[in-house]
């Protein structure tokens, strides 16, 4: 299928399967049963989680295949993002020219930083580029403000006037796709089911699929074999008379088009900006997404970035007095004690079930989030592993 | 099958069985289309109170949800009744709002924009909040106001001080009732006169970030109208801890006034590396050296420790307050948590109080019925006075609260004094003023949503 | 000039603390090869020893007085410290006065025992694994250890002050031929200048003047033929793990007095560290913390007014463009030796 081989054909319709379906796969629960809090299909959640499966599959490109670790990849995120909103704002309330803007800007973007940082490799090279985006992140949050809005941001105002229509009634512009508003959402009721199609969501899916199917084209290609033999050896490609900066270069440049790519997106879907989108922390969450799925596998940075995306998203919003109601079967000293237990782990808590899952992920499945799905499939006797046998070579990924 | 846009899942068709077991039935609702974002059922009305869980303020968003529970306790005719007791306004009768029990969801802002922007589109797409409430930091309100502006719910603002919130960023649907930078100034510059006199000269550090800007042009323009002279001013990166070498020129830097635009963790670093290098202790043109924080919290107060003493600055609120509402507010809050509130916890309780007077004004949860409500509404009994949510830019008016660090504390959290209480009146500004986006800036129209 | 003296004063304080955290990260990351994302976690830890130490000391139980009420009106409940109690007043107050000191006597033996447990619990199993997993864990250990923090104490900074006999400010400026008072400088910050230069060069000295440290440093040249020698080097890289702790748990006490403690503070000095690490050069103990205090002084130099006034946002950016600079013209930072972590 599409120059596809038979597993990877499979891999992509499964993909395709679960895109399409997820306002359904993501909300198993009924409405106003306990378990809804554990819902995530409504559709900034969705959003997110194809966007930033997005970046997670572009930043795989350099990092699962050559090895080099980008810190610092926040920064194509963000102008991505600032080109986008600019777009909206200036040009055009269409999304389809602020993507387009957010991909070329974080293309540009990742030549000039990717040109200086590759001369240097391993830990200097991270280290050159978390400080590109550092000084990026600095210079938006501050003495940027004219350019970026500083720490507020920016955001459509009604007094914005794009060049291409805008609304005239002193409203407030809104991204659209010719006319199709992103908030616009079909909802399903079924009993006590609801399901939301949003149309913003199932943009940013197909932008996810094709990012998607390239990533495979670009692992199977010579291309791609070239770029694992950047990270196996660089003095071998050397003597043949290589030039494995070149290709590196490139693996840079496609990975920060992708992560522009997201920041478009992210603006179209939700149009605001902000600098601390820059931070090195959110670079470090793209690295830690990576790894935490399954660097150099295909799947494993989207699994990543979607359950890291769940838990700050879910997770965060469960309260103590949520819990009281789902210990309420409880007699009550019983009851306050299961309470006081789980809200270690959840609410403003959050954050330690997230380093928690980090070590036990790491310790227990040192190939990441992917290699529990192929043990958990290999446990149910099903041989048809989607992804990752035919990656084994690159699923352990050197700095 | 329903076409909404912008709004939640909430449609439940009629008839539908609840499942066995589990079921619990939270958000349920009759009619999905009364014309605006998340109308609520007959029974029940969802509140979004998002604030900072982590990060450097997380403690302030903490005491921002310990004073949102209260508030719904309260409102839901639980506990002492509060400031409902004292609140000008009457029609609030401890049965919900509109008949409706008040429920809530929680969420993290983690100071971050995006992240707050996240959360408070979970509340309204899956959980139906028909309001959003809280923060701590005005990147954060900016950003999610402009979300609910869009989305067309009602944004109450909690903890936010720049000027740009009600400013050049102002929404139809936020509002705000936390005092601002200007406030700050235009309260803050008379007392210093009075204390200093009038011939200093002063030296700023600015946290480099919006707040910083605000604040520091405003203590600028007010000052300097009392005859003080700027001397210098710099900025200062947000991720800076140890603020010496910022600290270190300033005594040989002819001025005689230190003022620390800087807030939360910044504020408390900066002010002890300025009394380590002896600035309180010096001397500089012949006058005693000074430093003025511009905006204190209790929090930020408690963080600096020792060295807040007879430090002046501003504060919206302060449980010290002998009228009826804070004494009210106090002594529940006190009762129900162990220790007085904060200013943050302050304003979110007033907010949401104010939110739910509002819609039983308007006889209707519809966003624009709300906001009528509140516009140029006048109210006494919540602290600080006599208050106006003035239509023009959705701002509350009230007397702001000079304070200095307490010398001798009488416990931990005994450690601002209010040295006084500056009329409305001095605080007011045109809502063209300059600082405040000048002419240009707009409210807009208000959003209904779906 | 005498700004420029007082800068240099604040750059080496800044830069001592640099040094601090980087030499002990260098430890890790040279003698064991593990790109450890917890060790600014680890020197949150020891700024919390002194907060624990002086809450410790402080530790009180409630007396009435009826002569006073709270703020709600009830009769006051008055803090009394058991060290007065059982020292009385005066001694008491000194040694809760005295608690950051004595905190350093307590972090030693804490933090040998975190980083001996951290060593052997988890990071051994990760000496052969892939650098990526290694940042993994070690980010998720960190994140725990700042939420553990940040349960019992709070997200606010929590004030540690120096002990008032060591809280005052020298006149420096008479020493170089300045008027009184031209540039005074904090006490406590000298204190931590010479106190973070004395365990710089006891950890030099122990690497190079002891058998002990011959053999690490051999392990850190090659692991393998020190091993084949019938040398157990995994014990000695453990007591090295456990001292690297130890180094970032002292630079915190220290520091706590400086810059309240907040549980943020690790994540805050992660980057940083690494940034120092690696402009000194990957594997170069000397390197490290020559890039300490080359950093902490231009950073220093770059927020002066007049600078800043010039070049706005300069103090924003000035260590990562000398990061970028120092990589670019030097490939291997400072000092860094060929072929560490460079692929």
């Amino acid at each position: 299928m599409l120059g596809l081989n038979k597993k990877d054909s499979t891999l992509m319709l499964v993909v395709i399967g679960l895109v399409v379906f997820a306002p359904f796969l993501l909300n198993p629960f009924p409405e106003g049963s306990a378990m809804a809090q554990f819902n995530a299909g409504y559709p900034d959640l969705m959003q997110r989680f194809v966007i930033f499966g997005i970046l997670a599959i572009g930043f795989n490109i350099l990092f699962g295949l050559t090895g080099y670790l980008s810190f610092g990849h926040a920064a194509f995120l963000g102008v991505g993002s600032y080109a986008a909103i600019w777009s909206l704002k200036l040009f055009t309330l269409n999304v389809i020219p602020a993507i387009i803007f957010a991909i070329v800007i974080g293309g540009l973007f990742a030549w000039v930083i990717g040109k200086i940082s590759l001369r240097r490799s391993g830990i200097y090279f991270s280290i050159l580029t978390l400080a590109f985006a550092q000084m990026s992140f600095a210079m938006a949050y501050s003495v940027l403000t004219p350019i970026t809005g500083g720490e507020t941001g920016l955001q459509i105002k009604n007094t914005d006037n794009p060049l291409l229509g805008g609304p005239t009634d002193g409203s407030i512009g809104r991204a659209n796709l010719f006319g199709a508003e992103m908030g616009n959402s079909f909802e399903l009721g079924f009993g006590n089911w609801v399901f939301t199609f949003n149309l913003g969501y199932y943009i940013a899916a197909l932008a996810m699929l094709v990012a998607f199917y390239l990533s495979i084209r670009i692992f199977r290609s010579p291309f791609g074999i070239m770029l694992r033999a950047v990270k196996s050896n660089q003095n071998r490609m050397n003597y043949t008379g290589l030039t494995p900066k070149v290709y590196t270069l490139y693996a840079f440049v496609i990975s920060g088009m992708y992560a522009g790519l997201a920041g478009g997106l992210m603006v179209a879907m939700d149009t605001q900006v902000g600098p601390e989108r820059m931070f090195w922390t959110a670079s470090g969450e793209i690295v830690i997404m990576t790894i935490l799925g399954g660097a150099g596998t295909l799947i494993g940075p989207v699994l990543g970035a979607g359950s890291i995306k769940y838990m700050e998203n879910i997770l965060s919003k469960i309260n103590k007095d949520v819990l009281h109601q789902w210990f309420a079967f409880l007699p009550d000293g019983l009851e306050d004690a299961m309470v006081v237990f789980a809200d270690i782990f959840v609410g403003k808590q959050w954050h330690f079930t997230l380093g928690i899952v980090f070590m036990l992920v790491v310790i227990f499945l040192p190939g990441g989030l992917v290699e529990g799905a192929q043990r958990l499939s290999a446990r149910f006797g099903r041989k048809k592993t989607t992804d990752t046998a035919a990656d084994s070579s690159a699923g352990t990924p050197a700095e | 099958m329903s076409k909404s846009n912008f709004t939640r899942r909430g449609v439940l068709k009629t008839g539908a069985i609840a499942g066995a077991g589990l079921t619990l039935p939270t958000y349920l609702r009759a009619d999905g289309h009364t014309g605006f974002t998340n109308a609520p059922g007959d029974s029940e009305v969802v509140l979004g109170f998002n604030v900072p869980q982590t990060g450097p303020y997380a403690d302030e968003g903490a005491d921002e949800l310990r004073a949102y529970e209260l508030a719904v306790e309260h409102l839901n005719g639980g506990g002492d009744g509060g400031m409902l007791n004292t609140f000008s306004s009457k029609v609030l009768d401890g049965t919900g709002i509109l008949g409706r029990e008040v429920k809530y969801v929680t969420g993290d802002t983690q100071t971050k924009s995006d992240a707050a922007r996240a959360s408070a589109r979970s509340m309204i797409e899956k959980d139906g909040a028909i309001m959003i409430t809280g923060g701590s930091s005005s990147g954060v309100a900016v950003a999610v106001q402009a979300l609910c502006q869009e989305a067309g719910v009602i944004f109450m603002a909690g903890l936010t001080h720049s000027n740009d919130t009600t400013g050049k960023d102002r929404k139809a649907n936020g509002f705000r009732h936390f005092f601002n930078s200007y406030m700050t100034g235009a309260a803050l510059a008379p007392v210093l006169a009075a204390q200093y006199g009038t011939d200093r000269k002063a030296y700023h550090l600015t946290a480099d970030y919006n707040w910083g800007y605000t604040t520091e042009e405003a203590i600028k323009a007010s000052t300097e109208a009392m005859g003080w002279e700027t001397v210098n001013s710099v900025k200062t990166p947000l991720t800076q801890t140890d603020f010496s070498s910022y600290i270190a020129p300033v005594l040989n830097s002819g001025a005689d006034v230190l003022v620390l635009n800087h807030y939360g963790g910044n504020m408390i670093n900066s002010l002890t590396s300025a009394v380590q290098f002896g600035l309180r202790e010096a001397q500089a043109n012949g006058q005693n050296f000074e430093i003025v924080v511009p905006l204190y919290s209790r929090l930020m107060a408690r963080g600096a420790g020792e060295n807040v003493k007879g430090i002046f600055g501003s504060t919206n609120w302060h449980w010290s307050l002998q009228d009826e509402g804070s004494q009210a507010f106090v002594r529940s809050f006190g009762t129900k948590y162990g220790f007085p509130p904060s200013q943050a916890a302050h304003t979110t309780y007033v907010q949401t109080m104010l939110y739910a007077d509002a819609v039983t004004r308007a006889g209707s949860f519809a966003p624009c019925a709300v906001a009528e409500a509140l516009e140029d509404f006048e109210f006494d009994g919540m602290g600080n006075g006599k208050t106006l949510y003035r239509g023009d830019d959705h701002q509350c008016f009230k007397d702001v609260l000079v304070v200095k660090g307490k010398e001798n504390p009488e416990s931990e959290f005994d450690l601002l004094e209010v040295v006084e209480v500056t009329p409305v009146d001095q605080v007011m500004y045109d809502p063209a003023h300059p600082q405040m986006g000048g002419a240009d800036a707009s409210l807009g129209e208000c959003n209904n949503g779906a | 000039m005498d700004q420029i003296i007082v800068q240099i004063l604040n750059g080496l304080d800044k830069g001592s603390a640099y040094a601090l955290i980087a030499l002990g990260l260098t430890l890790i990351f040279g003698t064991l090869g593990v790109v450890n994302f917890a060790h600014g976690a680890l020197f949150m830890m020891g700024a919390f020893c002194a907060v624990i130490t002086s809450k410790i000391l402080s530790s009180s139980h409630k007396v009435v007085d009826d002569t006073r009420t709270d703020f709600l009106g009830n009769p006051l409940e008055v803090d009394v410290f058991y060290v007065q109690d059982w020292f009385g007043e005066a001694a008491g107050a000194a040694i809760m006065d005295w608690a950051v000191p004595l905190a350093i006597l307590i972090s030693i033996p804490v933090m040998i025992l975190i980083g001996f447990i951290m060593e052997r619990g988890l990071i051994k199993h990760f000496y052969k694994r892939p650098h990526a997993d290694q940042i993994l864990v070690t980010f998720g250990l960190a994140i725990v250890m700042g939420e553990v923090i940040k349960y019992y104490f709070g997200a606010n900074p929590i004030q540690t002050p120096a002990p008032d006999a060591l809280s005052g400010r020298v006149d420096f400026g008479v020493w170089f031929g300045y008027g009184p008072n031209a540039i005074v400088y904090p006490m406590w910050r000298l204190v931590y200048f010479f106190f973070s230069a004395t365990i710089i060069a006891a950890v030099f000295a122990f690497l190079q003047f002891t058998t002990f440290g011959m053999v690490v440093r051999a392990g850190m040249a090659d692991r393998e033929t020190v091993g084949l020698l019938g040398i157990d080097i995994d014990k000695r890289f453990t007591f090295m793990f456990g001292l690297a702790a130890a180094v970032a748990g002292i630079a915190g006490v220290m520091y706590a007095p400086i810059v309240s403690p907040a549980y943020t503070m690790g994540m805050d000095w992660l980057v940083l560290s690494f940034v120092v690490v690696v402009v000194g050069g990957m594997g170069s103990l000397p390197g490290a913390v020559l890039a300490g205090f080359v950093l902490g002084i231009i950073e220093s130099f770059a927020s002066m007014p007049s600078i800043v006034n010039l070049l706005p946002g300069i103090n924003q950016i000035v260590i990562y463009v000398v990061a970028i600079a120092i990589l670019l013209l030097r490939p291997r930072g400072l000092m860094g030796r060929k072929g560490v972590m460079e692929d």
